[in-house]
């Protein structure tokens, strides 16, 4: 897919004068040795600039992506290290922004595109159900889109409105589109290099609140483990989040910290709690949930989003199909309230919290 | 638009080749003062239409006189090589044909709906013809013969009437995008094809092909505005056909014209006879070499007239008066354009006869094409959805498998087998 960059001396110089300034700069700035406290925004950023730094034909664009370096800072520096050319701002129109990047990605681009915050990508809605997930199937196969829309999303960070939806679900049920949301700052590295390199679109939704959530990671590595391929990959692989016996909690992106919280809460309790991290919400990791589930048999599923016609309802449909006969109790739900994403104040009526979580998990019928 | 041959833009080589990447401050509306003032007029008339739209052929098929062509300091035109005029009454006659040909498909029952362009076959040569094999063309899904002018094969080309796949053809060997339904999204597909060129510095130009409606849409806005932003090599070719279904284009847009539309953006717009395939030429090929030479986008509006209903399904007599539709008639463009050629010792009776052929061959292949029961493999629904099908993918196309099976097997025992 990626065309071959000409060299310096062909007529798009400033395109491949930067790239040759980017291999440089690449040598000589190396991060820390071993495990340091990276922030999911700085595992984000790097992941970008390693996927620039492999291949040529990424592009990173959006609005206010360059010189800024985004709203939450996650392409910082990537205009300075790669040039105008290669990551750049473009006018305000989320439509346009989708739509040029189809056009880019139909001629050999691999754009990884910014929606500066999740409900802003609607006027794009139609490019992306449209075309971006129709493309390759229209066109039986002759054409791939291999570009990443990266989407800023969820609550938790008191946004005025229009700024803390979650709007995964639409995207999860639209045929063609592969919807990835890390809860991890190693994840989140992962899952975007996974993203950038995938042949198919992929909508990427950053948990915004998480953006300066720190974990000790060491980069490198995940580099190395990356580029080596030794690693296992991450689409359609859920991760066990914390192993249990008694329930499984099922949840994703901003969710899954809540679910732990809530999971160590409920071991001083006596209660073992399994959290499960999906990952990939398309494609589903049907295997990795169900083998929960039936080993526990007792479920809780838990999205921001709101819960009606949601992938929570998908997961609870699910799970129920393949897991029926081991449940103890119902699959019950901690989501989002029926309502529109609440102003600042109200916020925390409206998101699944700890408490909401545990009294989920007492309701599942434990005395029968 | 208003470039003469001899003359570069400011940044542009001398020798034709693509412009170094500019900075921003390039693409002002200085850069184009500065173009306009070499003529003598403003940059906004250098971006604005001339007064008039170009003529260059009458609906009587006689060649006007250069100063009755609606040329205009910065708005000339040469008059295309003879070469590429044969060229396109061929392809005028052909696509006549090949519109007439579907249409009469779909009244057969052998084809469920075809749009035609019957009337706008001047609009569909020209796009076709102007483009070099390296360019690309983005067509709406009225354009099927400028994707067949272009070299795709017509039935690949009918396959989205046919109705066993949305598309026909590879986009990436022909360098013609898909035909789609929505309206005017495409545009910003050619932005981006247009982009994607330029950052690797090829010389590509895009045709972006939309309707008079298609520029109401927000899509519309966004292209032109990424376009020019981005200093990019599209050409925006609006065939204004009058109406959209059954909205007249009065209802549509109070702009001057179309082609005005185009100086909001800090681009150059021009109007054409839409139905005089000489001016079309003229136009389009002047337009392209200008973003080959790296002038940035430009804007041209074809005055044409959509002759037939907006499909088989719909009734033009409900929203427009058969007077109208027979305005056109006179100005229809092959008629125009086989006097002009045959005055000018161009066309005989021979090429005549040629060219029939080749566009009776073309309705033979569709009527093969598009009346054959072509064989449908149902498992086609799971195999192109992603590059790879996911898990869940395989196991609804193994539930579809079971089902199928299922009834081939129910119906064995059913019926007797018979040969």
């Amino acid at each position: 897919m990626s065309p071959t960059i000409a060299s310096s001396s062909d007529a798009s110089g400033n395109f491949s004068q930067a790239t040759a300034r980017a291999a440089v700069s690449a040598a000589a700035g190396a991060e820390a040795a071993g495990p340091q406290p990276i922030t999911m925004a700085k595992a984000l950023n790097t992941a970008m600039a390693d996927a620039m730094h492999a291949d040529d034909s990424v592009l990173v664009f959006g609005e206010d992506v360059g010189l800024l370096g985004g709203v939450f800072r996650i392409t910082d520096g990537l205009m300075k290290t790669f040039g105008e050319q290669r990551c750049f701002d473009t006018p305000l129109a989320e439509s346009g922004i989708v739509g040029m990047a189809v056009g880019m990605a139909i001629n050999g681009m691999r754009p990884v595109i910014e929606m500066q915050f999740d409900a802003f990508a609607y006027p794009a809605f139609e490019q992306i159900v449209s075309h971006v997930a129709k493309m390759h199937n229209r066109t039986k196969g002759r054409v791939k889109l291999p570009m990443v829309i990266r989407i800023p999303y969820a609550g938790g960070i008191g946004g005025v409105e229009h700024h803390c939806d979650s709007s995964e679900s639409y995207y999860a049920h639209t045929a063609g589109l592969k919807v990835y949301t890390p809860a991890t700052v190693a994840d989140a590295y992962r899952m975007l290099r996974e993203a950038i390199d995938s042949d198919d679109p992929v909508m990427f939704m950053e948990p915004k609140k998480l953006y300066w959530s720190k974990d000790l990671v060491d980069l490198q590595a995940l580099r190395d483990e990356y580029e080596g391929k030794t690693g296992a990959g991450t689409e359609g692989r859920a991760a066990v989040a914390r192993s249990g016996t008694d329930a499984t909690l099922i949840a994703y992106g901003p969710s899954v910290p809540t679910a732990l919280v809530a999971a160590a809460a409920a071991a001083e309790e006596g209660r073992s709690l399994e959290v499960i991290d999906i990952r990939t919400i398309v494609p589903f990791d049907d295997d990795t949930v169900a083998a929960s589930v039936r080993k526990t048999g007792r479920a809780v599923v838990i999205a921001e989003a709101h819960g009606f016609a949601s992938v929570s309802s998908e997961i609870v449909a699910r799970v129920q199909e393949r897991c029926f006969h081991h449940l103890a109790a119902p699959i019950r739900r901690v989501t989002g309230f029926d309502v529109p994403y609440p102003a600042p104040k109200l916020e925390r009526y409206y998101l699944p919290g700890v408490d909401r979580i545990l009294d989920a998990v007492d309701a599942l019928q434990w005395e029968d | 638009m208003t470039i003469s041959a001899d003359h570069t833009a400011p940044g542009q080589t001398a020798h034709g080749k693509p412009a170094e990447v500019q900075t921003e401050d390039a693409q002002l509306p200085g850069a184009a003062a500065e173009t306009a003032r070499k003529f003598g007029i403003t940059a906004e008339d250098y971006m604005l239409p001339a007064r008039h739209q170009i003529q260059m052929v009458d609906q009587n098929g006689n060649l006007k006189h250069h100063s009755e062509q609606g040329a205009e300091p910065g708005h000339e035109y040469p008059l295309p090589a003879d070469e590429e005029l044969l060229a396109a009454y061929e392809q005028l006659v052909v696509g006549r044909r090949v519109n007439d040909q579907n249409s009469a498909l779909v009244r057969q029952g052998r084809m469920a709906v075809y749009p035609s362009s019957h009337g706008q076959e001047a609009c569909q040569a020209a796009a076709a013809l102007c483009l070099a094999d390296g360019d690309w063309m983005f067509p709406t899904y009225r354009d099927a013969v400028a994707v067949m002018a272009r070299g795709v094969d017509p039935i690949e080309a009918m396959t989205i009437f046919r109705g066993d796949w949305h598309g026909g053809y590879d986009p990436l060997e022909h360098k013609v995008g898909i035909q789609c339904t929505p309206l005017t999204t495409q545009l910003l597909h050619a932005v981006g094809v247009a982009h994607a060129a330029k950052l690797r510095g090829e010389d590509t130009v895009v045709l972006a092909m939309c309707g008079d409606g298609a520029t109401s849409e927000g899509d519309f806005h966004e292209a032109l505005n990424f376009a020019a932003v981005f200093h990019l090599p599209v050409i925006f070719f609006v065939q204004n056909n009058q109406y959209a279904i059954s909205v007249p284009l009065a209802h549509q847009s109070v702009a001057p014209s179309l082609a005005h539309k185009a100086v909001g953006y800090g681009m150059a717009g021009e109007r054409v006879d839409g139905n005089d395939v000489v001016a079309l030429l003229a136009v389009l090929d002047r337009a392209v070499k200008l973003a080959r030479e790296g002038s940035g986008p430009l804007l041209v509006e074809a005055h044409t007239y959509r002759m037939q209903a907006h499909t088989n399904a719909d009734d033009a007599t409900r929203y427009r008066q058969d007077g109208e539709v027979a305005q056109w008639v006179a100005r229809d463009p092959i008629i125009r354009m086989r006097k002009f050629l045959t005055d000018r010792a161009l066309l005989d009776d021979g090429g005549e006869g040629r060219i029939a052929e080749k566009a009776e061959a073309v309705a033979a292949q569709l009527r093969a094409g598009l009346g054959e029961d072509v064989p449908i493999d149902a498992q086609d629904l799971f195999k192109y959805v992603f590059s790879i099908p996911t898990p869940q993918l395989i196991e609804q196309s193994a539930l579809l498998a079971d089902e199928l099976a299922r009834d081939a097997a129910g119906s064995a025992s059913d019926t007797e087998v018979t040969e």
